[in-house]
């Protein structure tokens, strides 16, 4: 399957994403399409918590194709993203080798026989070239250092890798790349150009209850609207050091209906806040607060 | 949509342009993945050509709303509001200051001259920024070349190889596989150092007027210097210039910076500038392990206990923090400006930034923080 001709309209697209259960707007979806369409990658960026890495997931159900996951982190270098040799399968190849009488002793071939597939530890990015099509999500790129996005860079315009002892591995098709960056540092503008650009805000009431409603089916609509609702007030205090996510929604749903309430009260709310709000600080704030936000 | 220009290929590389004008990056190969990308929606579809035009032309949220602006002004027919790159201030060359520095025109084999323009600059490196003449700070402008920022290291997360160190198993194997299983030499390595992010908030309040100029400056050589930095301007807002600051020539920089700056000498919100930098970008991985660098006299307008608390929550993520207060250089300071006692407690070092002499502490005090 090419994933440049999966979805004809980007509406194919939404209603695709919308069977595994994401939620995608119109310019999301468009971009999303595109994406596929021109065989780009897709550079998601935005708060934590708005389904960037949600995205390539539902991507990767819909159009059933296996998802590879780079997560990065500073100091991450090619061995972890491409390949790497199995040293210690070599060297136990070589006594092997040894051991057997007779067997060839000339170093070249012995050597040829050492840089073989089968000690080949494949990392996510030849994975995802070789598995193509694919879909191969590079989470949270800001984290790495500026060297490994220079070394993204070639393999997301050639989609191809050369390794020196076996050749060059080329994808059939372009896998489908989803990079997300929670913009802890500015990207090169390099990166940025080869990639189709998208900001994702946190949804609105309305489509947050939709999210709510198909993730978390098992809690009632009236919780799912409090909760959505408490969120969305929590969110819009701008003294929050970190506001609560989509996931943070769905986590608090689904713990509310664990204990079994049927309507959100200050006192549930207060003993399971720390679902939704991971900090002390905002957790004093938010009980503050959350008298007027459930009464209203 | 206007009906002057004939094929569609013009209008929407004429918007390209125009939002270019408007001071968003877009390069050619972006102008072509943009026309392909209209291509694949197709023309009549608007609402997906505005969309294809954000992902393809666009770069950072700030892009976002430049792109909204000209998109509306140039679909709707109107002309959009382009202003061209701002032109390089006109520097009238100076005479030079006193004798002493018009020395540069004369015989420097005079060695009396070359002795006295020397202690001129000395004497000029040790002079209080916000005193000098207009002359005196073009002179110490020039002077600014001289500093060369370096940045503090941390340990890196690989290892190298070195004479000293551990063991490297793989190393040691891989050099017995070369001699076909045959023991030798022992590998050793270690981890090596990588440069620390720097990054610096400078207030460019009212209070700092005399100061915020030479500060910036100093920051433009952090950033050409090749070390990691952010810089930031505080004042009533929380501004990001190291995109501007990152032009070579140190005057478009400061022009660009100054464009950037919205809130010129205007009023303080430390605390509340501080926190939106902790909260968009310092706890997020910018301040992480970071060396924070606040050039700052801590004239808080708002309640200085609210600056302390979001410093030590600076510190609580940062490597380290510095405070640089260009007040203190002068003779007699004592910290008594709330905002000031507030945040001692929080602070790694609390320096002085009022000369270029002071200038270049500051750039050893960072390297090895």
């Amino acid at each position: 399957m090419d994933p440049r001709t999966t979805f004809g309209t980007a509406h194919d697209l939404t209603d695709a994403l919308g069977e595994t259960g994401y939620l995608a707007d119109d310019a999301l979806a468009t971009i999303t399409w595109l994406a596929l369409r021109l065989g780009r990658p897709l550079l998601m960026e935005g708060e934590p918590g708005t389904g960037k890495t949600a995205l390539a997931e539902a991507l990767a159900e819909t159009m059933e194709l296996p998802l590879i996951r780079l997560q990065c982190y500073e100091g991450i270098d090619a061995t972890q993203a491409l390949y790497d040799w199995d040293f210690p399968r070599q060297i136990l190849h070589v006594r092997a080798l040894e051991a057997v009488e007779g067997a060839a002793r000339d170093v070249r071939e012995v050597e040829q026989g050492l840089f073989d597939e089968r000690f080949l530890l494949a990392r996510p990015v030849l994975r995802a070239l070789r598995d193509a099509p694919a879909v191969l999500l590079i989470d949270e790129v800001d984290r790495a250092d500026d060297e490994f996005e220079a070394f993204l860079l070639e393999v997301l315009s050639t989609w191809q890798v050369t390794i020196p002892e076996l050749g060059t591995v080329t994808a059939a098709v372009p896998p489908v790349v989803v990079l997300t960056s929670n913009r802890t540092r500015e990207l090169h503008d390099a990166l940025k150009r080869r990639c189709l650009y998208h900001w994702l805000e946190h949804p609105g009431i309305a489509r947050e209850l939709e999210i709510v409603a198909r993730r978390a089916p098992e809690v009632s609509a009236a919780l799912a609207e409090q909760v959505v609702r408490a969120v969305h007030g929590i969110r819009a205090d701008r003294e929050m050091l970190k506001p609560p996510g989509v996931a943070e929604t769905l986590d608090w749903a689904r713990a509310l209906h664990e204990l079994g309430t049927r309507e959100l009260d200050t006192e549930t709310a207060a003993a399971t806040l720390g679902v939704a709000v991971k900090y002390r600080e905002d957790a004093e704030r938010v009980k503050k607060a959350l008298d007027v936000m459930l009464t209203r | 949509m206007t009906a002057t220009p004939k094929r569609p290929e013009e209008l929407l590389l004429g918007f390209a342009r125009a939002l270019r004008a408007a001071g968003v990056a877009v390069t050619a190969d972006r102008e072509r993945t943009y026309l392909e990308a209209v291509a694949a929606v197709g023309l009549d579809d608007q609402p997906a050509v505005y969309h294809a035009g954000r992902a393809t032309l666009c770069a950072s949220p700030a892009d976002l709303e430049r792109y909204d602006l000209v998109y509306a002004a140039w679909f709707s027919g109107q002309r959009a509001g382009t202003k061209d790159r701002p032109p390089l201030p006109d520097v009238v060359p100076q005479a030079g200051l006193g004798a002493a520095e018009s020395a540069s025109g004369q015989a420097p084999d005079d060695p009396d001259t070359v002795r006295a323009q020397a202690s001129s600059a000395e004497v000029l490196r040790h002079r209080d920024v916000a005193t000098l003449s207009r002359r005196e700070r073009e002179a110490l402008i020039a002077m600014f070349a001289a500093l060369h920022p370096r940045a503090p290291r941390r340990r890196a997360h690989r290892y190298t190889a070195s004479r000293r160190g551990a063991v490297d198993a793989r190393a040691t194997l891989r050099s017995t596989l070369r001699r076909m299983g045959e023991p030798g030499e022992v590998r050793w390595r270690r981890r090596g150092s990588r440069p620390r992010k720097i990054v610096l908030l400078v207030d460019v309040s009212g209070s700092m007027s005399g100061y915020a100029d030479a500060l910036i400056r100093l920051a433009h050589t952090y950033c050409v210097a090749g070390v990691p930095v952010e810089v930031f301007t505080l004042g009533t807002r929380l501004t990001h210039i190291t995109r501007a600051l990152q032009q070579r020539d140190p005057d478009r920089a400061i022009v660009a910076a100054g464009d950037a700056i919205p809130d010129w000498s205007g009023g303080t919100r430390l605390a509340e500038g501080v926190k939106v930098f902790l909260d968009r970008w310092g706890r997020r991985g910018m301040a992480r392990g970071a060396v924070v660098v606040v050039f700052s006299d801590g004239w808080e307008r708002d309640q200085p206990e609210a600056l302390g608390e979001q410093v030590r929550r600076l510190r609580a993520v940062a490597h380290r923090v510095v405070w640089v207060n260009p007040h203190r250089g002068r003779a007699g300071y004592e910290p008594v400006q709330g905002g000031i006692i507030a945040v001692l407690p929080h602070v790694d070092s609390f320096v002085a930034g009022h000369s270029l002499a002071a200038f270049e502490e500051l750039t050893e005090v960072v390297a090895r923080a």
